[in-house]
């Protein structure tokens, strides 16, 4: 373990950056299972679609991933849409969301892994774009374009759901139904739509979160695997839907995961964001700046 | 006469929400109480806090002169203390007889009682014809009214053989003669010296059935004492009134 | 019936399937049945804690692994160093030893959080477990570790066939356990806590107590169908034992099967485990898994009471229910929990 200053720095450097990507890739889950309760553990594979679907558009036609899951976003949100009522149909109303909700998200994992493997085999894909290979050099500190675009782009991508959630009827109401859905019902808002159009905006982000995966590294299916337990650890840590906690959280866990791999070898670093998790489940389930 | 039931400055929070303030009483074996108070005014909460449900910050509780706190919800009910759910919590997936089974099996067979398989089944049905669900005793609960359901949630708190049985609104939604049947069973229970705490809206039902009333409104113990008392006493008649 | 009946009669009929295997002279049979009956012993031990209990374990891999990689230490402790080598029978119990105590440990850390999180923590517990076991070298870390198999085995002949029949007799183990615990005061236990743990706690029941039960017996199960998986194998990797097709394959056959009895997984595993064999032989391994997650999206939908829920609705014109355990006593507190 050869420690420097100069590697420290950068290591907490890449975390944020990272972090700050994470954060976007947690967004969805800090809205589907923060506030709407809903367990998709399928959500890290859907990314992994919005990273495909960015390279097809890019491989194909040239277009700028983060242009293409804009455009790919809607549909995306439909995705989610028709998933949150199949779910909603099946489960939340025969009250069989425990064991059975979770198994079908679950089965979706698989379905769309596996799916992907049959049409793109496991070879790693990559994006081609302007900003991917350049890297800044600020002094001692080395920043890779290719993870500060997405970054950025990330953070935009968060403080637009904020203000949705905070300053629009829709977001309010997103909010309301995970507290109180009778009096949204009696103010003439039918719940399942609420929750039917956030569970489609969980999914719209998850093809923007795709594109900036594979702009930061090469993807083939299974990457998603191991974003599960970071998603998930981000979104309890964080507090179970608060979008600051979630992107503090992310940081968090993006600085830890870079010291370790930095000065203790990447084949740590699974451990780290699970290891997280239970941590963070044993010692404070409500999180950092929890509901 | 020492307590079966000793509430101690008893606290409950919930983030800035004060649920339950320093709450205070003393029941004796063999009392009949009537809890009443506003919705919202902490009645659930405090039954929760009681049988381990819910943990209070502040404050004790002692049974029959064990301590209670940090006890989990099923030693308390071992101990003695049964209570039915306000919204009634059925095992879906099984039938009535093996709802009230549930309880005979694992608190009345805790206490180092050995109950054989034809024992069993007669207590079930002995219970489930106490409050008129014999017929149903191989149904489900799905296939039950809510005022069925009631009567199971009462007839399963009624098989852990308590020595204090908290009855948290069993009889909303029930007819007059309906309401009868459940006073005249607890008077029964009570006659076999179970100690009672009902908590009920319906006030004809509260002022026959209990010797002494205690008043809750927004988490504090306002009144507490003779029924016909507590009844005449201006803040309870502010409190109700006021609603 | 009584359950010595049921073991007996369970041996007897894994006599005729030994034997039948047997007659069939070819030992791709007792490859293939092998992966059946190893299903068969996790679905069952996963639908003790998944399907009786109502929670879902997504970390099955690792308790499999656990005992995979017991056996593993022990061959590379004793049997590389040309001690002797262990009978399998006790390897098998020192997994399920291990992986039970894991089980209760787990049970431990995580068994006070609400169901979802309770799944989530199996899965990174899971992941954790895999890390600790890549980056030890003892075991042969991410390289692998290799075994090797005695080519027979007097008097049963090929190895494989006495993998084969000690994997038959775990599995009649594992559904005679898993029937004695259904027609238990357990058994009961169990289902109340899967429908209300509240009013199970209310009810005099010591949940926690007996989460921990179905935790260990669960995990303990699942590291003894793990244990002689190095002999079958040849060659273990860490990325795929504990690979997530274990845990999709030990959800999905309960699930399919149905849960809330020990017929649902043994329905599951036998009908999903030759399909995917059949699969794997005549397509590609890759749509296995495609088929498995399609069936437990469909069936999860569409019959959430499995195969074993099917047929009861077609034979009694009635939902199923919770079938009524007539023979159960009430103990003294120091036997049976």
């Amino acid at each position: 373990m050869i420690f420097s200053f100069d590697l420290l720095v950068n290591a907490i450097v890449s975390g944020i950056l990272i972090g700050g990507f994470y954060a976007a890739v947690t967004s969805g889950v800090s809205l589907s299972f923060g506030i709407l309760d809903i367990v998709n553990i399928a959500h890290p594979a859907f990314i992994i679609l919005g990273s495909y679907v960015a390279y097809i558009a890019n491989a194909t036609f040239g277009i700028d991933p983060i242009i293409a899951a804009i455009i790919a976003t809607p549909l995306f949100y439909v995705l989610g849409a028709v998933i949150y009522q199949v779910y909603y149909v099946a489960f939340e109303k025969r009250g069989q969301e425990s064991l059975r909700g979770l198994a079908f998200f679950f089965g979706l994992l698989f379905i769309t892994e596996v799916t992907l493997v049959l049409y793109f085999g496991v070879d790693y894909r990559y994006v081609d774009a302007r900003y991917i290979g350049p890297t800044l050099h600020l002094g001692m500190i080395d920043v890779p374009l290719r993870i500060l675009v997405p970054f950025l782009v990330s953070l935009l991508l968060i403080a637009v759901l904020q203000l949705i959630l905070t300053r629009t009827f829709i977001g309010r109401a997103i909010m309301a139904v995970a507290q109180d859905q009778l009096a949204l019902r009696l103010m003439a808002v039918d719940p399942v739509r609420i929750k039917r159009i956030a569970f489609g905006i969980s999914i719209a982000t998850a093809s923007l979160a795709g594109a900036f995966l594979i702009i930061i590294q090469p993807v083939e299916p299974s990457v998603g695997r191991e974003y599960i337990g970071r998603v998930f650890a981000i979104c309890v840590l964080g507090g179970m839907g608060s979008l600051p906690g979630t992107v503090i959280a992310a940081m968090l866990l993006g600085i830890v995961e870079s010291l370790t791999a930095t000065f203790y070898g990447p084949s740590w670093a699974p451990a780290v964001s699970f290891g997280f998790l239970l941590l963070t489940l044993a010692v404070r389930p409500a999180g950092l700046l929890g509901r | 006469m020492s307590a079966l039931l000793a509430i101690d400055n008893l606290s409950k929070r919930f983030g800035g929400f004060v649920a339950l303030d320093k709450i205070s009483l003393s029941i004796p074996a063999g009392e009949r109480l009537g809890l009443i108070g506003p919705n919202g005014s902490g009645k659930s909460t405090l039954v929760n806090c009681i049988c381990g449900t819910l943990h209070n910050e502040q404050g004790s509780v002692e049974f029959d002169g064990r301590k209670l706190d940090g006890l989990d919800a099923h030693r308390r009910t071992h101990l003695g203390l049964a209570r039915s759910f306000q919204l009634p919590r059925p095992f879906v997936s099984m039938n009535l007889a093996d709802n009230i089974r549930i309880p005979l099996l694992y608190t009345v067979g805790a206490r180092g009682i050995h109950l054989s398989q034809h024992l069993i089944e007669e207590r079930c049905a002995t219970l489930l014809r106490e409050v008129g669900l014999e017929a149903k005793a191989r149904h489900m609960p799905r296939d039950l009214t809510q005022v069925e359901m009631r009567k199971l949630e009462l007839a399963r708190a009624m098989a852990a053989e308590p020595k204090l049985l908290i009855a948290d609104e069993a009889m909303a939604g029930l007819t007059h003669s309906e309401v009868e049947d459940i006073l005249t069973l607890l008077v029964r229970l009570n006659d076999q010296g179970v100690t009672v705490i009902l908590i009920e809206h319906i006030m004809s039902a509260v002022m026959s059935f209990s010797r002494r009333l205690v008043v809750l409104v927004s988490g504090k113990k306002i009144a507490d004492g003779k029924p016909e008392d507590v009844m005449r006493d201006p803040e309870v008649e502010r409190a109700y009134l006021g609603q | 019936m009584r359950t010595p009946l049921f073991f007996l009669m369970w041996l007897g009929i894994a006599a005729v399937v030994f034997g039948l295997a047997l007659s069939s002279g070819n030992d791709y049979v007792f490859f293939a049945g092998y992966v059946v009956l190893q299903y068969v012993v996790l679905s069952t031990a996963w639908n003790i804690l998944g399907g009786y209990c109502g929670y879902v374990n997504f970390g099955s891999a690792a308790f499999f692994a656990l005992g995979a990689y017991s056996t593993v230490a022990i061959y590379k402790f004793i049997t590389e160093n040309e001690f002797y080598r262990l009978p399998m029978p006790v390897l098998i119990l020192i997994g399920g030893a291990v992986s039970g105590l894991v089980g209760f440990g787990m049970g431990y850390l995580t068994l006070r959080l609400r169901g979802a999180f309770f799944a989530i923590a199996t899965l990174a517990l899971a992941v954790v477990l895999q890390t600790l076991i890549v980056n030890w070298d003892f075991v042969g870390g991410s390289r692998g570790a290799y075994i090797v198999r005695p080519e027979e085995i007097a008097p049963i002949g090929p190895y494989i066939r006495y993998l084969f029949l000690c994997m038959l007799l775990l599995a009649v183990a594992a559904i005679t356990i898993a029937r004695l615990i259904e027609h238990s005061r357990l058994g009961y236990g169990f289902a109340t806590i899967r429908d209300d743990e509240l009013a199970a706690e209310a009810a005099g029941v010591p949940t926690l107590k007996l989460k921990l039960i179905a935790t260990t017996i669960s995990g303990a199960l699942m590291g003894m169908a793990g244990a002689p998986f190095p002999y079958y194998i040849g060659y273990l990797q860490p990325a795929s034992t504990f690979g997530l097709d274990y845990a999709v394959n030990s959800i999905a056959m309960p699930l399919i099967g149905g849960t809330t009895s020990w017929i649902g997984p043994l329905v599951g595993a036998i009908l999903l485990g030759s399909l995917q064999q059949i699969a794997t032989v005549t397509i590609s391994s890759a749509v296995n898994l495609l088929i498995v997650g399609l069936l437990l999206v469909g069936f999860v939908i569409v019959a959430p009471n499995g195969i074993v829920g099917l047929v009861q609705t077609y034979l009694r014109r009635k939902p199923p229910e919770f079938v009524g355990r007539r023979h159960v006593e009430t103990q003294s507190p120091e036997t049976v929990p």
